[in-house]
C-alpha cells in the first residue's frame, strides 16, 4: 500500500537493488554448476581434439581421436554389450514392478509394511548391493550354490562367475532386487491416478480383468511408464559399478559397458583425450535418448 | 441366502490369503538378502568362512569379521570416518546452498533469471559418467585432486538440480502474507530467511539432506576416479580392496562385514525419514 504511494525513482531503486541481492542468493549455486559442471562440459569438446596423457603435454590432433572411434572394435563390443544388458534388464524389471505395483495399489491391511519392504534394496548403495551379491553367488561361501542345490536346480560346485551367461544372470537378479521397488513406486502413483470410476464403468460393460488392463489401465498410463521406462534405459546405459565390481570385466571381457570402457580408456590408458571423445559420442546417444523421452511424454499428453 | 453369504466369504478368504502369500513372498525376496549378510557377518572367523547354511551364528556372536576387514587399508575407523564426513558435508553444504538459491529464484526479480534456474536444471540431461575425465583435470588443476574437499564440491553439484528445485517449490508453497508481516516487524533479508522462513520450509530441508546424504554415502564411480591415495578412501573404494582380495584370495568375511557398515546407516536414515524420502522421489519423478 505504502510502495505504490511512494515516488517512481525510490522505487525503480528498490527493484535494481533487489535484482542485485536476487544475484547474491543464487551465486554460489551457480558458482558450483559452472566450475564443476559447465566448465567440465565446454573442455570435454577440448580435450577431444588432443592427445592427452596423463604427463606431459597434451598435442592437437583434430578429429583424430573420433576417427580411432570409428574403427574401435573394443567400443562397439561395449556398445553392443551396453544395448543388450539395457534391453534384457528393462523388460526383466518391468516384469516384476509391474505385478508387485498391482500387488500394492489398494489400501489393504499390511500394505504399507510390504511396500517398504519390497522398497528397502533402493536406498542401500549400488557398491554395497554389488558387494552383497557377489557374496551371495560365490561359490566357495555363498548362499545362491547351497540354496539352489536345495532346490535341486544347480550343482553345488558350479561357478557362477565363470560363464557369461550365469554372471550375467546373477548381475540382472541383483539389478533387479535394487530396482524394481523404485520402478514399482513410480507405477503406482501412475496406477493410482486413474479414476476407479473408469475401471467400474468398463466392468458393467462386461470387460474382463485382462481387457480391463490393455484397453483402461495401460492407455492411461501412458505417460508413467514413458517416464519410469526412461529412468531404467539411461541408468542402464551408465552402468558401470556392478560390472566393475561383480565380475571385473566379466568372462573374457565381455562385460565392458561404455561407461567402464570410458573409465579403462580415461584412468587405467590414461588415454584421457580419447576418452573425452568417447564420452562425447556416450552423450550424443542420451541426448538422442533424451529427446525420444520428450517425445514419448508429449504423445503421452496427446491421448491423456 | 446363507451358502451364497458363506461362497462369498469363502472367496474374499481365498483372495486374502493369496495377497498376503504373494505380499509375504516378495517382502522375503527384497529383505532376506539384508538378513542374510547382516546375521552373517557376526559368526565366528572359522564358522564365516563356510556358507552361510543356517545364515546365522550359531556358535555365538562374534566381531571377528569386524576385525578382519579392520585390517584393510588404513582400518574401518578411518574409512567410515571419511564416508561420514563426505556424506555430511556434502548434505549441509547442498541445504545451504539450495536454501539460497531456492530463496532467491523464489522470492527476487533479476535478469536472466529463468534461464538461469533452467541451467541448473540442464545439468540433469548431462549425466556426470560424461564428464568424468574432464573432471579430473581441473580438480587436478585446482589443486582438490585426491581430496574429501574436492570430492564433496562435485557431489554437491551433482545434488544441485534435484535441490533447488525443491527449495524453490517449498519456498513457492510459503504464502507472501508471512513474509510481509515479518518484514513491517523489522525482519530483513538473512534474519528473515533464517529466523521466519526456515521452519517453514523445513520439510523441504529434510528431503535435500537426505538425498545428499545417500547418494553421496553411496556414490562409487566418482570416488574410485577420484581419490588415489589409500587413507582417503571412502567405504565403496576400500571395498573394492576387500574385493580384490590378497595373495589371490577373497576374505569373504571382510566382504560381509563391510556390505553391513555400508548399508546400515542408509536404511536406517530411510526407515526414519521414509515420508521425507518419498515426497523427495515424487517431486523428483513428476519433475
Amino acid at each position: 500500500m505504502s510502495l505504490a504511494e511512494t515516488p517512481a525513482v525510490p522505487r525503480r531503486r528498490l527493484r535494481g537493488r533487489s535484482q542485485w541481492k536476487g544475484l547474491v542468493y543464487i551465486a554460489p549455486a551457480m558458482a558450483l554448476v559452472i566450475v564443476f559442471f559447465l566448465l567440465p562440459v565446454l573442455f570435454t569438446f577440448w580435450m577431444s581434439l588432443h592427445k592427452w596423457p596423463l604427463l606431459g603435454e597434451p598435442k592437437f590432433i583434430g578429429l583424430g581421436n573420433y576417427v580411432r572411434m570409428l574403427s574401435d572394435s573394443r567400443f562397439f563390443a561395449a556398445l553392443g554389450f551396453t544395448a543388450y544388458y539395457t534391453v534384457i534388464i528393462t523388460i526383466a524389471i518391468f516384469a516384476l514392478a509391474f505385478p508387485l505395483a498391482f500387488l500394492v495399489e489398494r489400501q489393504r491391511r499390511f500394505v504399507g509394511a510390504y511396500r517398504t519392504a519390497i522398497f528397502l534394496p533402493v536406498v542401500v548403495g549400488l557398491a554395497s548391493a554389488s558387494l552383497l551379491w557377489t557374496w551371495f553367488a560365490n561359490v566357495d561361501n555363498g548362499f545362491l550354490n547351497p540354496f539352489l542345490a536345495w532346490l535341486g536346480v544347480l550343482d553345488l560346485k558350479t561357478n557362477l562367475f565363470a560363464t557369461f551367461d550365469s554372471a550375467f544372470f546373477v548381475i540382472c537378479v541383483m539389478v533387479v532386487w535394487k530396482v524394481a521397488g523404485f520402478t514399482m513406486i513410480i507405477l503406482l502413483t501412475g496406477l493410482q491416478a486413474i479414476p476407479t470410476e473408469l475401471g467400474e464403468a468398463a466392468r458393467i460393460d462386461g470387460a474382463n480383468r485382462w481387457k480391463r488392463f490393455v484397453f483402461v489401465t495401460l492407455p492411461l498410463m501412458r505417460k508413467t511408464m514413458a517416464l519410469s521406462l526412461i529412468l531404467s534405459v539411461t541408468g542402464s546405459i551408465l552402468a558401470f559399478d556392478q560390472f566393475y565390481i561383480m565380475t571385473a570385466g566379466g568372462p573374457q571381457n565381455r562385460m565392458i559397458s561404455v561407461v567402464y570402457y570410458i573409465f579403462n580408456q580415461s584412468f587405467v590408458s590414461f588415454n584421457l583425450g580419447y576418452g573425452a571423445a568417447l564420452s562425447l559420442a556416450l552423450l550424443a546417444i542420451l541426448v538422442l535418448i533424451s529427446i525420444v523421452q520428450l517425445w514419448l511424454l508429449r504423445v503421452g499428453e496427446d491421448q491423456p | 441366502m446363507t451358502t451364497s453369504t458363506s461362497r462369498r466369504g469363502r472367496r474374499a478368504r481365498t483372495a486374502a490369503g493369496l495377497y498376503h502369500g504373494t505380499g509375504l513372498l516378495a517382502s522375503l525376496f527384497f529383505l532376506a538378502p539384508f538378513a542374510i549378510v547382516t546375521l552373517s557377518s557376526f559368526r565366528h572367523g572359522t564358522e564365516a568362512r563356510l556358507p552361510p547354511i543356517p545364515p546365522w551364528p550359531t556358535t555365538g556372536f562374534s566381531l571377528d569379521s569386524y576385525r578382519t576387514l579392520d585390517s584393510f587399508g588404513s582400518g574401518i575407523w578411518q574409512h567410515t570416518l571419511n564416508s561420514t564426513i563426505v556424506a555430511v558435508s556434502t548434505a549441509l553444504l547442498t541445504v545451504v546452498v539450495s536454501l539460497l538459491a531456492g530463496y532467491g529464484f523464489s522470492r527476487y526479480r533479476f535478469m536472466f533469471k529463468n534461464a538461469l534456474f533452467v541451467l541448473i536444471i540442464a545439468t540433469l540431461m548431462i549425466p556426470f559418467q560424461s564428464i568424468l575425465t574432464p573432471l579430473f583435470i581441473i580438480l587436478a588443476r585446482l589443486g582438490l585432486n585426491n581430496s574429501l574437499v574436492g570430492l564433496t564440491l562435485v557431489y554437491v553439484t551433482l545434488q544441485l538440480p534435484f535441490s533447488v528445485f525443491m527449495m524453490r517449490n517449498a519456498f513457492d508453497a510459503v504464502p507472501k502474507e508471512i513474509e510481509e508481516a515479518a518484514r513491517i516487524d523489522g525482519a530483513r533479508d538473512l534474519k528473515l530467511l533464517v529466523r521466519v522462513l526456515l521452519p517453514l520450509v523445513l520439510p523441504g530441508i529434510v528431503t535435500v539432506a537426505i538425498f545428499a546424504f545417500l547418494n553421496s554415502w553411496n556414490e562409487f564411480l566418482a570416488a574410485l576416479v577420484l581419490l588415489s591415495d589409500n587413507s582417503k578412501f571412502t567405504l565403496p573404494i576400500l571395498m573394492t580392496a576387500v574385493r580384490a582380495g590378497r595373495l589371490g584370495a577373497i576374505d569373504w568375511t571382510a566382504v560381509q562385514s563391510g556390505v553391513t557398515v555400508m548399508m546400515i546407516p542408509c536404511l536406517f536414515v530411510f526407515l526414519l525419514l521414509q515420508r521425507y524420502y518419498m515426497r523427495g522421489l515424487m517431486a523428483g519423478a513428476v519433475k
